[in-house]
């Protein structure tokens, strides 16, 4: 299906492409969302298999991120807001119970992360347990909605176990991610348990990736359409493909780095750590393009489009042009501070 | 409890109410730590930097927790009040993303390095990131009052279809309730931090801290709480004069008006009784309110009965009398204690009031805002959109389910916050170098 079709008719100029903007903007900050908090919920998520020695460590690796991950959400969900007013109360309304049990999720962990910290050692393990299952459930509720959105909200018991088993595939994702963060950042014997747990987490994610593929196109006869139909079918085959070999490029790095690291080879270990985060983001890219031309042009599956949700041109452009100006900046300071906390995480102290 | 507005309303305004508590506290607290860092630049005294270590901490406790609840707050507008976007989104929205895309990234990215990074970047970086994790703050604080002041008093717009639409972003940007607002907001913002500091260097005192840094955070404290009372009761005075022009249904409600009177009273105790329409129970100062309301004492004050659509008198007649009870409460405590610094030493009574008023700050602030947000009803944003208009038609049980959980959540992270803070007083600061003994008297010079 041509997506252009889907144009409302007499739609022209600004009221054309500024949704097409907006989308892409929109797109492009869930993404950076999902890779930069998935890293920081899966490092969560492993939370309870670490030694409670080992866990202040891996909380001093997300430390000086997680907060700035998270406010790629705050832009990707303010997007939808202030961009598709018409289509943020629909799929907002639809999605209250994930929504609030996600936010529940965010708000524990966001805030256990300071007070284990800060209270008497006797309380700090159940606040690591906040941190633990906040991430977790985080995890699940965000990949519950992805399943919800692409099912148009089926309700159904089967719309449902599909949404319920997007959840633990997105969460089995950032459990990859997380791991290969830690990979990327901690040594020793944390990092020798961050290479079994990525082990670990990459099979659940290529079955996760694999089955939403198959099913996705199952439970949605216009996905169907757009995948299985000549030519496209040849055009979009590089995505499966390369998931693939970026499956396998992972598992090759995750096996080098286990040698390395029985063989105590240190100068190894340090060139290829690197290797494993790099595959799992790539995954998550492929994945999102793939989903992105299933659902594009619609924000609701076959009912709202970007066109129709869209908000007045004239308050776009206002948002476009301080988008421009500002984004850059964004991503300047980002980096800059990814740079000052480069290298090994070290313990975290204020001052 | 089964209408879904009701509960939908009671959701949001715990949502905020939980939310506004961080941000009052880390918009000033902000820049009390910019202060600290660069007496202690300017200065070389160890003391400084032990008031800049001690009261760190308990800015990141409180900036996670206005990050976790302003996340929850960004989903509200869709899941409770969609109608609220589809009709005035196209103001609302850029004002929001500008709120994004300018402020929270700043504060959320130089954040880390103004908390973690002291040791990795320079002095003067690490200042200027301090710098402009306040900036940023201040600037978010900026975005959203300008968001809720257009929606109490709106220009700038013209509806079409039912939809605004916004002809003069100028007009929005200096709507006529944004500069009296935002400047109450701040300066309320900056006398919470005041007595919280105060607060809770009183406390340590009590305890026998010798840390170097209590002293002057108490000094600190009381007084800039002393200088910035009569501030914030003068502007008080004169947004309330500018809420007379614009909402006067809401200032009817404030003073506890239900007939159109010349000479009116200020009516400092009444219960306010909805069905007769009539004050029980009142006392009252004849034409005071008159007189400072509209400058003579027999000018004509319209009451709640002269209006065709407004709030409920009874919550937003309470939660004003609960502001500005604290407010003067504030007033006499922070200029006794003043007053005692300056002859050298506080008594103990006094300290213990000071540790009863830590948390003052937050209650004149939530009754301010429910004052501000009841007396708008039956409106969401002033003559455009009710908030029945606005309500999301989610089913009653759902937001009964999620209310309950957000509700506890709530209470359990109040609790914790403010224990959490009180262990770390009682920890104290570790011992810092080279402090000598200096007697409490000029310890500021
Ligand atoms: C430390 C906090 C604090 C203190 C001591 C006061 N206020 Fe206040 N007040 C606020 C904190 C606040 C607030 C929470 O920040 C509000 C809510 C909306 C706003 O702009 O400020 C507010 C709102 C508010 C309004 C509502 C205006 C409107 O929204 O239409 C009026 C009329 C006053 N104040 C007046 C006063 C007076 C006469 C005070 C004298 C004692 C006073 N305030 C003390
Ligand atoms: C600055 C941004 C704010 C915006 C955009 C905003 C917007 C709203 C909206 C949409 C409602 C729901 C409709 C209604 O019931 O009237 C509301 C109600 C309410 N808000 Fe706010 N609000 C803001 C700030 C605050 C703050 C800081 C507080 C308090 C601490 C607050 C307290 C309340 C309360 C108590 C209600 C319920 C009023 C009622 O039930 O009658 N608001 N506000
Ligand atoms: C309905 C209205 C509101 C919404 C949607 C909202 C949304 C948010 C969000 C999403 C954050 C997290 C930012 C991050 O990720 O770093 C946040 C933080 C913040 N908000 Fe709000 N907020 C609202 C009301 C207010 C009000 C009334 C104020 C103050 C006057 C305020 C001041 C702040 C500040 C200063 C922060 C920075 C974090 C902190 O200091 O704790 N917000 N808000």
């Amino acid at each position: 299906m041509n997506p252009l079709e889907v144009v409302p008719a007499g739609l022209d100029g600004a009221a054309f492409w500024l949704p097409l903007v907006f989308v892409c903007l929109m797109g492009l900050s869930m993404l950076l969302y999902v890779i930069l908090d998935g890293y920081d919920l899966g490092v969560g998520i492993w939370l309870h298999q670490a030694e409670p020695a080992q866990r202040d460590r891996m909380i001093a690796s997300i430390g000086p991120f997680w907060d700035a991950n998270e406010t790629w959400l705050v832009l990707g969900v303010g997007l939808l807001l202030v961009a598709f007013p018409l289509a943020h109360g629909v799929i907002l309304g639809a999605l209250y119970l994930p929504v609030a049990l996600m936010l529940a999720g965010l708000i524990l962990r966001g805030v256990a992360f300071d007070f284990r910290a800060k209270v008497k050692p006797e309380k700090k393990a159940r606040w690591d347990l906040a941190f633990h299952a906040g991430s977790l459930l985080a995890s699940l509720a965000q990949g519950t909605m992805l399943g919800q959105l692409i099912t148009g909200f089926d309700a159904s018991p089967a719309g449902l176990l599909f949404s319920v088993f997007i959840g633990l595939g997105l969460a089995a994702g950032y459990a990859l991610l997380g791991a290969s963060w830690l990979i990327l950042k901690t040594e020793g014997a944390l990092q020798l348990r961050a290479l079994r747990w990525a082990r670990l987490s990459a099979w659940g994610t290529g079955a996760g990736i694999a089955a939403v593929s198959i099913a996705t196109p199952m439970v949605s006869p216009a996905i169907f359409a757009k995948w299985f139909s000549l030519p496209q079918f040849f055009a979009l085959l590089p995505i499966p493909l390369a998931s693939l070999a970026m499956f396998v490029l992972l598992q090759v790095f995750l096996s080098r780095l286990k040698v390395d690291a029985g063989s105590g080879n240190a100068n190894g270990l340090r060139r290829w750590a690197w290797g494993p985060f790099a595959c799992s983001v790539s995954l998550f890219v492929l994945a999102f393009f793939g989903l992105a031309y299933s659902l594009f042009p619609y924000l609701v599956p076959d009912r709202i489009t970007i066109w129709n949700a869209a908000a007045a041109p004239e308050s776009l452009m206002v948002m476009l042009a301080g988008a421009l100006l500002v984004l850059p900046a964004i991503l300047g300071y980002t980096a800059f501070a990814y740079r000052v906390f480069r290298g090994k995480a070290s313990d975290l102290h204020y001052g | 409890m089964d209408d879904p507005l009701l509960l939908a309303r009671i959701q949001f305004a715990a949502n905020i109410t939980f939310h506004i508590l961080f941000p009052t506290l880390s918009i000033a607290l902000g820049w009390a730590l910019l202060f600290f860092r660069v007496r202690y630049t300017r200065t070389r005294d160890e003391r400084w930097m032990s008031l800049y270590r001690f009261w760190v901490k308990i800015f990141a406790l409180c900036f996670a927790l206005g990050v976790v609840s302003g996340i929850t707050m960004s989903f509200q507008f869709g899941t409770n009040w969609p109608g609220f976007m589809t009709t005035v989104g196209n103001i609302a929205g850029p004002l929001l993303a500008y709120e994004v895309l300018t402020a929270f990234f700043l504060e959320a990215t130089f954040l880390s390095i103004m908390l973690f990074g002291m040791n990795r970047v320079s002095e003067r970086v690490h200042t200027l990131a301090t710098a402009l994790v306040c900036f940023g703050t201040t600037l978010s604080a900026f975005w959203i009052l300008v968001l809720n002041s257009w929606m109490q008093t709106p220009v700038g717009f013209e509806m079409r279809d039912g939809v605004a639409h916004a002809t003069d972003w100028l007009a929005i940007l200096s709507n006529p309730s944004l500069p009296y607002r935002l400047l109450h907001m701040l300066i309320a913002s900056a006398l919470t931090v005041a007595f919280l500091i105060a607060g809770l260097s009183a406390y340590r005192l009590l305890r026998r801290d010798a840390g170097g840094d209590v002293k002057l955070g108490l000094k600190v404290g009381v007084y800039a709480a002393a200088v910035l009372i009569p501030i914030q009761i003068a502007v008080g005075d004169l947004h309330g004069l500018n809420t007379l022009h614009h909402q006067p249904a809401k200032v009817a409600a404030m003073e506890g008006l239900w007939d159109s009177t010349a000479g009116a009273p200020a009516v400092l105790f009444a219960v306010p009784d909805e069905a007769a329409r009539r004050n029980r129970f009142e006392i009252a100062i004849p034409k005071l309110a008159s007189l400072y309301l509209v400058h003579d004492a027999n000018g004509v004050v319209k009451g709640l009965k002269d209006f065709e659509q407004h709030p409920r008198m009874t919550p937003v007649f309470w939660a004003f009398r609960v502001m500005v009870g604290v407010g003067l409460l504030m007033f006499a405590v922070s200029w006794l204690a003043a007053w005692w610094l300056r002859r050298g030493a506080v008594p103990r009574w006094l300290l213990k009031g000071l540790v009863a008023m830590s948390f003052s700050g937050w209650f004149a602030v939530v009754a301010g805002w429910y004052v501000t947000e009841i007396g708008r009803q039956p409106w969401l944003v002033t003559g455009v959109l009710t908030a029945a208009d606005a309500a999301s038609s989610v089913p009653a049980p759902m937001i009964a389910m999620s209310l309950a959980m957000y509700l506890s959540l709530y209470v359990v992270l109040t609790v914790a916050f403010v224990s959490a803070i009180f262990h770390l007083a009682r920890k104290g600061t570790p011992p810092a170098h080279g402090e000598a003994a200096v007697p409490l008297a000029g310890a500021l010079s």
